[in-house]
This record gives C-alpha cells, structure tokens and sequence, in this order.
C-alpha cells in the first residue's frame, strides 16, 4: 500500500524538482529533498498566473469548465434526486437502478455514444435540420459547449447519488411538522430539506470538480481542438513528449495537487462526519 | 414561467403526491442519460456501415465479418481479453488485499494503520490523472524492473480499486464489532478459526458486493490502464474506444463497447443473485446490494 501510493506520489514531486539529463533527454529524479531544483516548478507557476503564460488560457479554461459543469450537474441534478427520493414511492428501487446505471457503463462507451450522435452528419444535426429555427452545427469542431456538456453528462451521476442518499434520509416527521405548524411548501423546502441536504450538495460539487479538473479525455474525443485544451490536457501532452517535457508536466501535477489538496480534504472531512453519524446512529 | 412555478408549487404542496413538473424533469434526465447509449447498442447490429443511423439488423459487426467485425479484429478480441483479464486480476489481488486491510484497520489503533487509511482515502477522491501519471513515474523511472504493460496496469488499478472492499466491508465490520469472533472462541475455536469461521461468512455478502463493483469498475477503467499501458497487446477496449472513436468508419467499435457493457451486466446480475443468496442466509445482513453502492458512493 505503502509502495503503490506513497513512493509514487513521492517520485512524482522528485521528478518535478529534478533536473533533465542532458544526453538523452530524460529526467532525473532527486530524491533528497534538500537537493531539490525549484527552478521548473517556479517556472511553470510563472506560466501558469502570468496572462501571457503558456499555461494561462488552459488554466482559465480548466477552472470555468469546472465550474460550469458542476453548476449545471447540480441545478439538474438536484431536481432529479429529490424526485426519485421524495415521490418514487415503490418505484424508488427501480429509478435507483436507472440512476446507477451509468456507473456500469464504461465512461468512453457514454462518449463514444456522442461522438456517434454529434457527428457533422449525426442524429444531433439531422434534428436540428427539420427545425426551422436552428441550423446544424460542426459540434466536434472544437466547441467549448460540447465538451462542457460532455462533462455534465459524463460526472452527473456522482452529483445524483450522494444528493439521494442524503434526501432520501431526511425525516418525514420534520417535513410534516414544519407543514402542520403552517409552513409553506417553499419555506418548508427553504428551512429543512435544502439545510439538510446542504453537507450533500457540497460533498457532490467537490466529488464532481475534482476529477474534471483532472480530465483530459472528455476535452479529447469531443474536441480535440487546442481552443478547448484544458490543464489536464497539457500533462497528458507534456509527459508523452521528449527531453525536459516529463519534469515540466511533472511539476504541473505537483501544483494542481497542491491547488487541490484543501478540497480532497474538505471532501474526506465530510464524508467522514456523515460516517460517523451514519455509525453512530445505527452501531 | 409562471405555468412552471405554479407546477413547482403545486408539487411542493403535496410532497407525496404527483409533482408533474418534477416527474418531467426527471424523465427528461433518464432518457438523456441511457438514450444514447441505446442507440449506440443498437448501431452496432446495424447491417450497414452507417454510425449515424440504425440501418437493418445483423450481427456483423459483432461476430460475423470474417476481417472487420469486433471479434475478428485482432486488435479488437485482444482489447476485449485484455480488459476482461485485467478486471478479473483485479477482483482475484484487491479483494482479498481489501478485505484484510479492513479487518486490520479495525483492530489495529495507531499512527500507522490511520496514516494507511488517509492515503488511501486520498487516492479515492484525487483525480485519477495524478495516480496515472505517478505510477506512470515510478515504472518508468525508478521500479523498471515492472514493466508498462499488464502487470504495472494490474498494480495500478489493484491500489486504486482496493478502496471499494476496504470501505464496504470496514462498514460491515463496524456494525459487526466483536461479538462473533468472542462467541467462536467461546465455542473452542482458535483465533484464525474464529476468524474464517465466525466472521467471514457474515462479511462475505460484503465481499460479494464489494468484488462485484471492483470487476465492473476495473473493466471500464481508462486513466490507470492508458497510462500503464504498454505494447499493443495491454491496449483495453476503453482505450482502443479513446484512440479509434473519431476516426471509426464501421459500427465495430460499438460491437466491442456493447461486448464489454454486456460482461458488466453478466457478471453484477450473477453478483446480485449470489449477494441475494447469501444475504438471506445471515440475518445480520439486511438491505440490498444497492445499499452497499450508495454507502461507498455518498
């Protein structure tokens, strides 16, 4: 466990530190910390908060993509969960099978099936072709909606289901208290169920945000074009290229992880109170 | 609008009873979310060439194109043996590694198993990418003697799925505490005794589940397989479907998706009823499958 985690995350900030062998172009990891270069990683910080940076667009990209599409996974996936949890009734199980079901559909699968529907020739455009008021569009050309509304599509399910699980578990009692001291059907959504679900709804906005900041394969197939490359993207091409690309990319993980270390920790933080509560409860 | 906020309404006001507005919304989502993989299933029995439309119906893209349906491209049928033999070492190495480590962790207080348990709950919520590139490191730079290829994708994903045991069955055990491990030992048994006897079969629909979604996540994973990847033959339908999805010109792409989704059904519908099996036998076990996914997930 140790070996298969630790040594890993340890090599990667050595490689990031390191320096690159100047014969064959390979990097040199330094493992002792005090020896560290912080000449790359400085470097790269440089490129990433100065607006002429080479990593300035992709950054600002990657942050409004993120933030977009975790906006809009809640704003549509709220009303989902509370439905399925609040009106299903005996169909409750059945729905929760539907909602999961993505989770045991490969997540290229799902894509592949966009790639297919977005086509210039797809299913998408030959709708919007019998409309009268829409005209076709090259969708995998390089469109940032597409690839935001990718990500919405791919991550949804991660915001549905803690949402569920935590609207699913509010208590009806309070819900018919708060209506029969006379509360409306909004102030009773406003003061218990929206509160309640509160600890949910941050736990899926980080759950979603982290891993499309560490998406690149969304960006890729529904685009491809370097005018919605994200930061991921650019590790993904910086560790696939030669000479001093690996230290480079190296060190633009090392500082996306440091950017994101406080949200992992905010997550683990909360999904560790609800455990112990859940525990508490039942134990 | 105001149509839409009297519905809202209108639902709020009764939350047991029809919220149409809430019902669309919800349908609406559904299809959005399976529709077009359906369609893409149903591309792949496709007759013809197109990839945009369904067009008669045939198997030749599945089986019966003797060059260029999924299972006779070789690249394809070794994309598809590929996943498969990485979920099924996955399942056979994280499970049982999973399982002990859940029993250790609750037993054993201290600095060490709690460090062990943060890391590994921070490899859970950090995007795969960084565990990607890491490892990619590590086997490319220091432990060369691990070559890129199956076995460093089998390590990579082996240390990432072993949290869905460690969490599910430690749930488990949590609810469990001691009291059949005490009562074996009562009965004369030894402590691994009591342990292979007394506990195991209580965990054991936990393990079930737990295997269950360790195998239909390790066979759809992409990020750990491409970047541990090796020759051509560790290639996994996931990233066969990456490199091939904007340049395919037959539906044989999504044959071999299609393939892949069909092994996840066989193997959770085959976990499900074992899990149904097993979880009616021990009483202490209540709840359904799901239940288990949900906790791991929320």
């Amino acid at each position: 466990m140790l070996l298969f985690l630790a040594l890993p995350l340890f090599t990667m900030v050595a490689v990031a530190f390191g320096s690159v062998d100047p014969l064959f172009g390979s990097p040199i990891p330094v493992w002792n910390p005090l020896r560290w270069d912080g000449s790359t990683v400085a470097g790269v910080l440089g490129q990433l908060v100065r607006p002429e940076g080479a990593f300035f667009a992709p950054t600002l990209r990657t942050v409004s993509y993120t933030a977009i599409a975790t906006g809009l996974c809640l704003a549509i996936g709220y009303p989902v969960a509370y439905t399925v949890s609040r009106h299903a009734h005996r169909w409750k199980g059945a729905l929760l099978g539907v909602l999961l079901a993505p989770f045991f559909i490969s997540y290229l699968m799902r894509m592949l099936a966009w790639v297919n529907l977005l086509r210039d020739d797809g299913l998408v455009n030959r709708v919007l072709e019998a409309l009268p008021f829409a005209q076709p569009q090259q969708w995998l050309g390089g469109k940032p909606i597409t690839v935001i509304l990718g990500l919405v599509y791919g991550y949804i399910p991660y915001m549905i289901l803690p949402l569920f699980g935590s609207l699913d578990a509010v208590d009806r009692s309070l819900i018919e208290g708060a209506r029969d001291l006379g509360a409306r059907p909004s102030e009773v959504f406003r003061r218990i169920t929206w509160p309640l679900s509160r600890p949910a709804v941050v736990a899926g906005v980080l759950i979603v945000a982290l891993p499309i900041t560490g998406d690149y394969y969304t960006a890729d197939l529904l685009s491809g074009s370097p005018r919605t490359t994200m930061l991921a993207n650019q590790i993904d091409f910086l560790l696939h290229a030669r000479n001093a690309g690996p230290t480079v990319g190296a060190a633009l993980v090392c500082l996306l992880a440091a950017a994101l270390i406080l949200p992992m920790l905010w997550y683990l933080r909360l999904v560790g109170d609800a455990a112990i509560e859940r525990d508490g409860g039942t134990g | 609008m105001s149509v839409v906020s009297r519905r809202v309404a209108a639902g709020m006001a009764n939350p047991w009873g029809r919220a149409r507005f809430l019902w669309v919304w919800t349908w609406l989502y559904l299809s959005w979310s399976l529709v077009p993989v359906l369609i893409a299933i149903r591309i792949s029995f496709n007759s013809t060439r197109s990839l945009v439309e369904a067009q008669g119906w045939s198997l030749i893209w599945w089986f019966s194109h003797p060059t260029l349906s999924a299972w006779n491209r070789p690249e394809l049928r070794s994309a598809l043996f590929q996943s498969m033999r990485l979920a099924t070492l996955t399942v056979l190495i994280a499970v049982p590694l999973g399982v002990a480590f859940a029993l250790a962790l609750d037993r054993w207080r201290g600095p060490l198993p709690a460090s062990a348990n943060f890391l590994m709950a921070l490899s859970w919520v950090m995007p795969e990418l960084m565990i990607g590139v890491a490892l990619f490191l590590v086997f490319s730079e220091v432990l060369t003697i691990v070559p890129l290829g199956t076995a460093g994708q089998a390590i990579g994903l082996i240390t990432f799925e072993m949290t869905y045991p460690v969490i599910i069955v430690r749930a488990r055990l949590l609810s469990l505490e001691q009291r059949y491990e005490e009562a074996a030992m009562d009965l004369g048994a030894s402590p691994a005794g009591a342990l292979w006897r007394g506990v195991i079969p209580v965990l054991l629909p936990a393990i079930v589940a737990s295997a269950m979604i360790v195998f239909v996540d390790a066979i759809d994973d992409f990020v750990i397989a491409s970047w541990l990847s090796g020759p051509a033959s560790s290639e996994t339908v996931a990233i066969r479907i990456y490199s091939d999805a904007r340049g395919a010109v037959t539906p044989a792409l999504n044959a071999l998706g299609s393939m892949m989704l069909g092994t996840s059904i066989v193997v959770l519908a085959a976990g499900g009823m074992l899990y149904r099996r097993l979880a009616r036998r021990s009483a202490t076990t209540d709840g359904a499958g799901l239940t288990d996914f949900v906790a791991s997930q929320a």
